[in-house]
């Protein structure tokens, strides 16, 4: 899809002020764009076309580098993602303490395995890869609220707080 | 029994730990007010490099000798980049002071810049770590706010630091040096070759000081408390402190701050032991080659004792494993981590990644075949030292300490198709496939 054929997007008047400021805390401009990609996925609620499109003409590089960009990350949120994405962790200290019964709960109740998108949109389900709280598995992070201890029975109230 | 020693998580567990209150009650800024006002910019790299202060991101390198490397006569702007984007596996030491104690990174990062000349920081965060990142911006907006940041700090005429908090979105790569660089710089997160290192060549291609955010957050209470304090904690190489991350299989997994020197025994019984007979310990983050229990027990963790064990201190995040953890699957783990975090720029990483990972999981899934450990070996061979960053040997490492410390569990494995630990669960390797 080029360029023309996406909606046309721009920043709201404080999601501009914050791109500008940011823009003179860096020598140059193309090093905004990773906080650039955080305000269009919160502006916009993913990264899309159109999102990337945007992120392209206020840095000033093309569309194809942006692309390339995003794509290296896995913590941006996609258009191809659910609405609330689900990071839980199966690295190694997370697979000692349980991470295997939390996603395995998971996938049940969601109906979905490791990877793919509830078919109401609401949740993407994703293995994370170390979520650096080896301290606390299982674990598991729903966008940006961490979730500590996580236990099977504690799911559906959790899940319920994301509509 | 060696005791912790609570300096940088004395407060941690506090409400509001985070606040500048806080911190400024616990006497905060007040090292750096000093160093700063009356200690020459010489001085204060000596005074770290006389510390013996030696960097607690994974490498170890001395953090005075590091900042001598950056030119001194060059007008060109230079650069002080903190490494927060701890994702080693096993490893959440940062994550506790970037969430809990964030003024004491921004009070040393101070000092790192009176010593180096420098006055622009960007403090690299995970993209995983949203409350840590908010956090920090809170702190570097107090700090702004009471004057600790921004122009003539500490009423010093020209001594100005602008710090920015960059949050990185979900890549382990980026925790290398110059990944890291990389990715502030707005790129994918690439390694660069190194010579040219950071210290003459690096953020924007300018004089950059690399260094992990608890290294920086040990330079207040190095400066308040004198270089004879940190001594008298750790060995002659191998001084000072170090916030230990124990996690696996113990009773109370957490940071452990300790000196330098406590044995993986004394980590393990402080931590509350475990019920069952203990089997292999990862000592530095997953990356550092597994050691065999009860062989290691005794092991020091200095910067020495894990190498002439055969492993390495890392990040000192030590990792437990029982008895009834299979090896097989363990590694399986591991390597599905490494195969999806190679960024894919050298061949013997982006193939050997993804072959050793098929390998493994063809023998967690019971159809080894005669021959499969050797060609293991041998795509760890021929990766380690051949690529642009240490990835090759994060992968490496573990292929070749699982299968030379365990080598009767992989070849069992192979011939009967099945775990043969004694009471192994697979719970290692959640979702073969």
């Amino acid at each position: 899809m080029s360029a023309e054929t996406v909606d046309k997007r721009e920043l709201s008047p404080e999601a501009r002020k914050e791109f500008e400021w940011l823009c003179g805390r860096y020598p140059r401009r193309r090093a905004v764009l990773l906080p650039l990609l955080r305000i269009i996925e919160r502006e916009f609620g993913c990264i899309d076309e159109a999102g990337m499109a945007l992120a392209a003409e206020l840095i000033g590089i093309s569309a194809a580098e942006v692309k390339s960009v995003v794509s290296f990350y896995t913590h941006y949120k996609r258009d191809t993602d659910g609405k609330y994405v689900i990071w839980v962790c199966n690295t190694l200290p997370c697979a000692l303490r349980g991470a295997r019964e939390l996603t395995d709960a998971l996938e049940r109740k969601l109906g979905v395995r490791c990877g793919q998108r509830t078919a109401d949109g609401r949740f993407s389900l994703k293995k994370a890869e170390c979520l650096a709280s080896c301290d606390t598995a299982p674990c598991m992070q729903i966008d940006d609220d961490h979730y500590d201890h996580v236990t099977e029975q504690q799911l559906d109230e959790i899940l319920a707080r994301y509509e | 029994m060696t005791e912790p020693v609570k300096v940088l998580t004395e407060f941690v567990h506090e409400d509001e730990s985070w606040t500048i209150d806080r911190y400024l009650r616990a006497g905060g800024y007040e090292a750096a007010r000093k160093a700063c006002t009356e200690m020459q910019p010489e001085e204060i790299i000596d005074f770290v490099k006389r510390s013996g202060l030696r960097g607690r991101g994974g490498a170890g390198f001395p953090t005075g000798l590091k900042w001598s490397f950056v030119p001194k006569d060059t007008d060109r702007p230079k650069f002080l980049a903190l490494n927060g984007d701890e994702s080693e596996p096993g490893t959440f030491k940062d994550r506790l002071v970037m969430e809990r104690w964030p003024h004491s990174i921004i009070e040393g990062a101070l000092i790192a810049c009176r010593a180096v000349g420098i006055s622009t920081v960007y403090l690299y965060i995970r993209g995983e770590m949203p409350l840590g990142y908010r956090r920090l911006v809170g702190a570097v907006k107090e700090a702004y706010d009471r004057g600790f940041l921004g122009k003539n700090i500490f009423g010093i005429d020209g001594f100005d630091v602008d710090m920015t908090i960059h949050r990185g979105a979900g890549a382990y790569i980026c925790g290398e040096e110059t990944g890291m660089l990389s990715s502030i710089e707005g790129g994918r997160g690439y390694p660069k070759l190194k010579p040219p290192f950071p210290a003459v060549s690096g953020l924007f291609g300018m004089p950059t000081v690399v260094n992990n955010v608890v290294t920086i957050a040990y330079l207040p209470y190095i400066f308040g408390r004198g270089i004879e304090w940190w001594r008298s904690f750790g060995t002659e190489k191998s001084p000072g402190l170090m916030p230990y991350s124990v996690s696996g299989h113990v009773e109370r997994r957490g940071v452990y701050e300790l000196p330098l020197g406590v044995t993986l025994r004394e980590l393990f019984e402080l931590a509350g032991g475990w019920s069952r007979p203990m089997k292999a310990v990862i000592p530095g983050g997953s990356s550092s080659k597994v050691l065999r229990l009860p062989d290691a027990w005794d092991v020091p963790m200095t910067f020495e004792g894990p190498m002439e064990a055969g492993s390495m201190l890392g990040s000192a995040a030590v990792v437990f494993m029982d008895e009834t953890v299979c090896m097989v699957d363990a590694l399986y783990n591991l390597l599905r981590f490494y195969e999806h975090e190679s960024c894919g720029q050298c061949t013997p990483c982006r193939e050997g990644t993804g072959w050793s990972v098929k390998i493994v999981r063809r023998i967690a899934q019971g159809k080894g075949r005669p021959g499969d450990i050797e060609t293991l070996l041998g795509i760890a061979d021929q990766a380690i030292g051949k690529t642009i960053c240490v990835f090759a040997e994060a992968f490496g490492w573990p292929i070749q300490s699982y299968v030379a410390l365990f080598r009767d569990e992989f070849e069992a494995y192979i011939r009967k198709g099945a775990h043969v630990a004694h009471g192994a669960q697979p719970q290692a390797a959640a979702h073969a496939g």
